[in-house]
């Protein structure tokens, strides 16, 4: 099994996946009549949605020409395996900026559509589903298809955080938005509770565009919640070009994980306590604010050869605040966790996606060195809150989630299934969604 | 803002060098037999910052249209800086030993059409007294391998002419740069393994765009670490390359 071709959790590590490459939008390579069909991006989702064990998975990267920039409007048409980092590279110069973007930019347009994936200022413009105009999909039955709100409407739908399944995306039209810099400013906030937090949100929601916080997962008793609250706004001034910075990467793998319960306690205490006075005035470059994880390269090795899990579940709003807090004492009593938290609320724009994750409501993403049973048994607990809270978990991140907590927390399933292409599947697929090849 | 004529522009290497200079406003002339990918390249580029992009479908094994071709060139291009010289076709090794037939077509490809296109070339830019020409070549052309000396002659050929003729060249302020990529992941080697020995097409780019930029008379290796590996390779004993 190589390293290639798996996800960015490296958990699970399947193997016996034909790969096939994508070099010509205009004609894909013939879909595999005898085994289920899946479109691989960059692999940074984190548990198996990119994964096809027993299938052939449709390379992308190889479709990475861009075919239109309208510069007055501010749309630019690329095909699937544009990376966004290339995106921002062509587009912040000329003053225009993604209008949402995840914790990397490492990630294709097909990847990021097919998860909806979200940014820190999801409670100002949506996921970045809700701001595709229009795309184009590739089905098994022979046909090309436009989609977008007026045109297939359904299938646009179901595309957008369909993790693949109804075919193959090959070129996106996006809308972009305008800045003036590309550097943010803004304040980070100590916190020391999960209510001082919400307020926080709450009274960060319209005068920042971004917000979101680093919570420390092993604070329990009366530190539990405590925490740095982000929030910053696209600056006026700056230019567009980063600041040097050293190559960093994790040049091997290590034999165990690096993040254990020690590391953390003592990383997590040093870096909440690190902030001596509760509000410092903070001015970023983009990469390291939207981006913060990508300056060390291949930083998932630090977990060890058994990998990570990430998890990441939202709650809606009315009982945000419990939920959250019964989530962190589960946590923080398990001694598991590591350092990369985020934990912010969603807004209520609503994604065109069936199967989008963001809901109104506070979300909490962490990842958890994978360690057998004793992980999988955490995450099962968590889930009962989450579920009990009548949130869902996100399946971009997912490796353990059963078959009936999707479907609870997705309820618009039924009708998505309808649109999953047949010669479609993914290890995802098999594992969460009944009678799926 | 610099004119650049590509032979072969739908090769992987020659759109990934394209896309460099394209950042930096230039002017193309893309000569393909796909008009289709043609196309798409010249929309990227002109999305990337390409000032103007032409395409011109043309078959380079066609000998008697190569002159023709560059001074077509010449004239959309009102001059040309770059000329990067970057087709050619991995022949099945075993269909050649076989066949000389199959041999001289592919050698037609690989060596005549080329080197053709590198005279051309060379006269326009020593009549400019400007200009940098690129030849693709390749590692296969510095040793013979049993599994693929047909392709590694060709090469040898292109490497040994593009050497000399940037030497004739110099004093006529033109510069003509060999590039012997190593093992690249592209098109035309889809059905090989890959292993850690590989570079993305980028990977080559860059060296390319840099030689072309200090405007000298060079053999590039690219990745650099390969004239390493091919110094080793070049003084190896025959009992050791029959197994590469």
């Amino acid at each position: 099994m190589t390293d290639e071709f798996q996800s960015w959790g490296r958990y699970p590590r399947v193997g016996d996946q034909h790969v096939v490459r994508a070099r010509d939008r205009h004609a894909l390579p013939p879909f595999d009549a005898g085994r289920p069909n899946l479109a691989y991006g960059n692999g940074r989702s984190y548990g198996d949605v990119c994964l096809n064990e027993g299938g052939t998975l449709i390379a992308m990267r190889g479709l990475n020409r861009f075919i239109a920039f309208d510069e007055e409007a501010g749309e630019l048409v690329c095909e699937a395996g544009v990376l966004l980092a290339d995106i921002l590279d062509l587009v912040g110069p000329r003053g225009w900026f993604l209008p949402a973007a995840p914790g990397t930019k490492f990630v294709t347009v097909g990847g990021v559509i097919a998860n909806d994936v979200h940014g820190k200022n999801h409670h100002r413009v949506g996921t970045f589903g809700a701001n595709v105009l229009a795309f184009s999909l590739s089905r098994s039955d022979g046909s090309h298809l436009h989609c977008s709100q007026t045109e297939n409407p359904e299938l646009f739908a179901a595309t957008i955080g369909g993790l693949g399944l109804t075919g193959v995306i090959t070129q996106a039209r996006l809308k972009l938005r305008p800045v003036k810099s590309g550097y943010f400013e803004g304040e980070q906030i100590k916190f020391r509770t999960l209510d001082e937090f919400f307020a926080l949100a709450e009274e960060s929601e319209d005068p920042y565009e971004y917000t979101a916080a680093w919570i420390d997962c092993l604070a329990e008793g009366e530190t539990l919640g405590r925490g740095l609250f982000m929030r910053a706004n696209h600056a006026e001034t700056g230019g567009f070009e980063a600041p040097r910075s050293l190559p960093l990467a994790m040049p091997a793998t290590p034999p165990l994980s690096l993040v254990n319960r020690l590391s953390l306690g003592v990383f997590n205490t040093l870096y909440y306590e690190r902030q001596r006075t509760a509000v410092v005035v903070r001015r970023w470059h983009y990469n390291p604010y939207l981006f913060p994880l990508d300056t060390i390269a291949d930083w998932n090795r630090v977990y060890g050869p058994k990998g990570f899990v990430q998890y990441q579940c939202v709650v809606p709003m009315a009982d945000a605040r419990d939920a959250s807090h019964a989530l962190l004492t589960e946590i923080s009593r398990s001694g598991q966790g590591s350092p990369l938290v985020v934990f912010k609320t969603f807004g209520d724009v609503v994604s065109p996606g069936m199967l989008s994750f963001p809901m109104k409501g506070a979300t909490l993403a962490l990842d958890f060195p994978m360690a057998g049973g004793k992980t999988l048994s955490l995450l099962d607990r968590l889930d009962r809150i989450v579920a009990e809270a009548g949130g869902r978990l996100y399946p971009a991140k997912d490796a353990r989630m059963t078959g009936d907590m999707f479907e609870k927390g997705y309820p618009a399933f039924g009708q998505f299934v309808k649109h999953v292409d047949p010669a479609f599947g993914s290890s995802f697929g098999r594992r969460v969604l009944r009678g799926q090849r | 803002m610099k004119r650049v004529a590509i032979f072969g522009a739908t090769s992987a290497i020659a759109e990934a060098a394209a896309r460099e200079w394209a950042g930096e406003g230039a002017r193309f002339f893309l000569v393909g037999r796909n008009e289709t990918a043609l196309g798409d390249i010249a929309a990227d580029l002109k999305v990337r910052g390409a000032e103007e992009v032409t395409i011109r479908t043309a078959d380079l094994m066609e000998m008697e249209g190569l002159a023709k071709l560059c001074h077509e060139a010449e004239g959309a291009l009102e001059g040309i800086d770059i000329a990067l010289i970057a087709h050619g076709v991995l022949p099945d090794q075993a269909e050649v030993s076989a066949s000389a037939e199959q041999l001289l077509k592919n050698l037609a490809v690989n060596a005549l059409s080329p080197a053709a296109l590198m005279v051309e070339l060379g006269q326009i830019m020593k009549r400019q007294q400007h200009g940098s020409l690129v030849v693709m070549s390749s590692v296969a052309g510095d040793r013979g391998r049993p599994s693929n000396w047909a392709y590694g002659g060709a090469k040898a050929m292109l490497s040994v002419m593009g050497e000399g003729m940037g030497m004739e060249l110099e004093a006529a302020g033109v510069s003509v740069i060999v590039c012997k990529p190593g093992f690249v992941d592209t098109p035309m080697t889809e059905a090989f393994k890959k292993g850690p020995l590989w570079a993305a097409p980028a990977q080559v780019a860059g060296p390319i765009v840099r030689a072309v930029q200090k405007g000298r008379s060079c053999v590039i290796y690219a990745p650099a670490w390969w004239r390493i590996v091919m110094l080793v390779v070049r003084f190896a004993p025959a009992f050791i390359v029959r197994r590469l």
